[in-house]
């Protein structure tokens, strides 16, 4: 269906990254955000704070992120699209309730504007360092959907894609920005609403005595209802059966960690989004995301520039990794690069992905600032050599 | 439908509050002697006697034996995470203002863990009943130390007694700006009753503190008898200050317990003050949020 | 166009952003081209430095960082001081005349020079000082039309102010044009050609 114009503003605008997340939020329905101050990710609810009144729906600020974090997932169950705005230090708190939306089916979006860590680490500098702690950080097992936007247009538009991926999947989708993506400000096109394919939440068609809220139709992922409606649910962070009610059983708990796993695993491919550039000849691959992905393109251009196979594959969708991407891109390639702003976490999913087929160089950076793409095109003059 | 309704249309009721319990789910977790099923049963009447849709009313709790009051409640219910059954609950409720929204959790979970929470959605006022079962100890863990052990008594954490100040709730609910504030003992099933009558009918936070006894953890590690004994103790040391100031309500060990209803007021709530506000600055741009609009 | 790499530097409180963002929007939203604004982040309040970078080009801008600069803007000494040495040789220099005095500059540096602050005064209002240097990067550099960047300082300033800022921004504009002119013929009459700008 089509977004609701209250909330999209159409127009061309020269805005950050963290701005443009916001009118992404706006148009993809969001109504319900919660959060908390924190550096360099405060712009995206100061913006939806003044922009809600008018739009009609909800902006709290919370006394933490922990609240934060499951106020949100309290008003998915009043029926809103939600979202909270985080970065590193605010991530590590709301980490219990990233399980809790990943156990529960709560749809919802978390923004991480990425900074340099650990703990307090660079307030007001980029990092990648948090995509392993959005994959792996809550305990227990769970598949999250996350993607790595590298420009303020993409803020907008990969941030409709963010909810809609909630919905159809019912996962806590993770939208990792970082700061310079954050607080780069660029041209951004907003398109009309009819222009804007938007994923409604999927409402039960049954009535109350027939609904069970985990009961899957064969389709993996369950419909909703909200409180309110009429169907008395129980919605529990416990292992749950079809009915939501606790049942602790090693056989629930197999059957309900695999479906939450599966439904992710087993769609790997809708959700593959990796945008390749000169990769059918190439020699040498870089992968990247995020802001990396800008300064890998400027490096990659250089080298072809100079007449050396080079590939550029830029993960959109960083999680579920696209390891069977990768593998396939394995055939031909004979060196990955992979620089990132952290000392070297998505390069373990590719090294795993590619499984000894090619070779595969991590090209690390603690953070601060992004790479110089002199460094990148270095790397790709060795990897060709 | 109402109980009497059931009764009359002879539906098979095995216990007055049944239809307002989850059925399926009993019996339940609690010990023998606990004081938290009491409570539930004071709750269901109180939801009768309330006259509220009983589909607009959702009940939320967090970690713990209180915790698990939600899962037999028959309404739309939320079984969160320790400490944090008030934010959800803050969230449920802007996000469909229609709803009644109760939180229904231990001392443990909504003042040690969930401390924070509390005070912030009180100063808020926060459109929510908090019903604190307080029985001073953890007891889904064992009997450890809570924000509310008396000084004195033992607990596995305090194995020689407790030497930590605990916390006087209803002072805090005070402070934190509550527009209802009660407490009450097991033993006083009838006035737990009518403050969650009138707490369900209060706009705001209305925060409740019952008095609950833990005959296998607490009371039995410090000698006090069984659940009998307990309310025993509840009903002799008891004693009612309707308008008490809440300074002076603090407990002690085995000592006297000031019972009653100590703060009804009224103060603007979260939302109505959002609404007033961005009425005013926004004139007639704004429309009221959780209100029904004509269509225009 | 090739990619073309801009400072604006000053004291918070100046309307440093301002000024590198009406730039930024004129070329990307009005002039058709693609350009990046990034700011430098800090504890920095009011009376602190600032700056902030703003690379314009006809193609998608990758590496969002500028390196060595093609024009410097600079409101205050130690915007001047810490940034001079950025600029490419045969770069722009623009500076606030009573606020800084240049030094010593990389090799061909085309200085220029306007009482920004004072012409604001004049104007009514000392906070309009941002929007003459936007006038003058506009008037000296041409790399924008008037008309996009008139565009970008109506719609970026607050309402009601629209006039008084387009009287700076004139004002800026109408310097930048005179002092390049002059300098034209100034070379002119010692039989030098001009300088091109061939950013």
């Amino acid at each position: 269906m089509k977004a609701d114009p209250s909330g999209v503003l159409v127009g061309t605008h020269f805005i950050d990254g963290d701005h443009a997340a916001c009118e992404g939020a706006l148009a993809a329905g969001c109504r319900f955000v919660a959060g908390y101050p924190i550096t360099p990710s405060t712009e995206v609810v100061e913006r939806f704070a003044a922009r809600i009144p008018l739009v009609g729906g909800v902006f709290i600020q919370l006394e933490d992120e922990i609240a934060s974090s499951i106020a949100i997932q309290g008003a998915v169950w009043g029926g809103k699209k939600v979202m909270t705005v985080t970065s590193g230090p605010g991530l590590s708190l709301m980490m219990e309730h990233i399980g809790l939306a990943a156990i529960t089916e709560c749809p919802c979006v978390f923004v991480d504007v990425q900074r340099g860590g650990p703990s307090t680490g660079l307030p007001t500098l980029p990092a990648q360092a948090d995509m392993m702690q959005v994959k792996w950080g809550s305990h227990g097992d769970y598949e999250p959907i996350a993607l790595s936007p590298n420009s303020p247009q993409e803020c907008f538009d990969l941030m409709i894609k963010a909810f809609n991926l909630a919905e159809m999947y019912r996962v806590p989708v993770f939208f990792m920005m970082d700061e310079v993506v954050g607080h780069m400000t660029e041209r951004v096109v907003i398109p009309p609403a009819d222009q804007i394919e938007v994923v409604e939440r999927r409402w039960t068609a049954k009535k109350p005595a027939e609904y069970r809220p985990y009961e899957t139709n064969g389709n993996m992922v369950p419909d909703m209802v909200k409180a309110g409606d009429g169907y008395r649910i129980h919605i529990t962070g416990l292992t749950h059966d079809e009915r939501g009610y606790p049942s602790m059983t090693p056989a629930t708990q197999d059957k309900l960690v695999r479906r939450l796993l599966n439904k992710i695993r087993l769609n790997a491919d809708k959700l593959l989004d990796v945008r390749e550039e000169h990769t059918e000849d190439a020699d040498v691959t870089v992968i990247s995301f995020g802001i990396t992905s800008r300064v890998a393109t400027a490096a990659v251009d250089d080298a072809r520039a100079q007449g050396l196979k080079v590939g550029h594959a830029r993960l959109v969708i960083t999680w579920p990794f696209p390891a069977a991407r990768i593998a396939a891109l394995a055939e031909r390639t004979k060196v990955f690069l992979v620089p990132e702003l952290n000392m070297g976490q998505m390069v373990q999913e590719v090294e795993r992905a590619v499984a000894g087929r090619a070779k595969v160089v991590s090209i690390p950076h603690a953070g601060g600032t992004v790479h110089e793409p002199e460094t990148i095109l270095a790397k790709i003059m060795e990897a060709a050599r | 439908m109402s109980t009497e309704q059931a009764v009359l249309d002879g539906l098979e009721i095995d216990n007055p509050v049944m239809p307002y319990l989850r059925k399926d789910r009993i019996p339940h977790i609690w010990c023998p002697g606990c004081g938290i099923g009491t409570t539930v049963n004071c709750f269901a009447r109180a939801l009768g006697e309330s006259g509220l849709d009983l589909d607009k009313v959702a009940v939320v709790s967090g970690i713990g034996c209180t915790g698990r009051v939600a899962g037999y409640m028959n309404l739309d219910s939320f079984h969160t995470t320790h400490g944090r059954p008030i934010p959800f609950a803050t969230g449920l409720k802007l996000a469909n203002p229609e709803l009644k929204v109760v939180v229904y959790s231990g001392d443990g979970d909504l003042f040690a863990i969930g401390g924070n929470h509390f005070f912030h959605a009180a100063r808020r006022n926060m459109d929510l009943m908090v019903v604190c079962i307080n029985n001073h100890t953890y007891g889904m863990t064992g009997g450890q130390l809570a924000p509310t052990t008396p000084m004195g008594a033992t607990q596995t954490t305090m194995p020689y007694g407790n030497f930590e100040q605990p916390f006087n709730l209803p002072f805090i609910a005070d402070a934190c700006g509550a527009v209802y504030v009660a407490r009450w003992t097991v033993y006083h099933v009838k006035q737990i009753t009518r403050a969650m009558k009138e707490g369900l009918s209060k706009r705001g936070f209305a925060f409740i503190e019952i008095i609950s006894p833990c005959p296998t953890l607490y009371s039995r590690r410090n000698r006090l008898g069984d659940g009998v004994d307990m309310v025993k103790y509840y009903k002799e040391k008891s004693v009612i200050k309707n308008g008490a100031n809440t300074k002076e309500v603090d407990l002690s060990f085995q000592g006297e317990i000031t019972v009653g209803k100590f703060v009804d007021r009224e103060r603007t709530t979260w939302l109505d003050g959002m609404n007033d506000h961005f009425s005013k600055v926004f004139g007639s741009k704004f429309k009221k949020y959780g209100v029904h609009h004509v269509e225009d | 166009m090739s990619k073309i790499d801009i400072r604006v530097g000053g004291l918070g409180g100046q309307g440093v952003i301002l000024c590198a963002s009406i730039i930024g929007k004129a070329a990307a939203i009005h002039d058709n081209k693609h350009a990046t604004l990034i700011q430098s982040f800090g504890p920095e309040a009011r009376g602190s430095a600032c700056s902030a970078q703003v690379m314009i080009d006809d193609h998608p801008i990758g590496y969002p960082y500028v390196k060595s600069l093609d024009v410097l803007v600079v409101m205050s000494r130690d915007a001047y001081k810490q940034f001079v040495t950025q600029l490419k040789p045969g770069g722009i220099l623009l500076y606030e005349e009573e606020l800084v005095t240049p030094g010593a500059m990389p090799p061909g540096v085309s200085a220029y020079a306007i009482p920004a602050t004072r012409f604001a005064e004049q104007l009514g209002r000392r906070l309009v000082l941002n929007i003459v240097m936007v006038g003058f990067f506009a008037g000296v550099t041409g790399l924008l039309s008037e008309q996009a960047v008139e565009k970008a300082v109506l719609s970026s300033v607050p309402k009601g102010t629209e006039d008084l800022n387009l009287r700076a921004y004139r004002k800026g504009f109408e310097y930048g044009r005179e002092q390049v002119e002059s300098r034209r013929l100034e070379s002119a009459a010692n039989g030098q050609t001009q300088q091109s700008f061939a950013i």
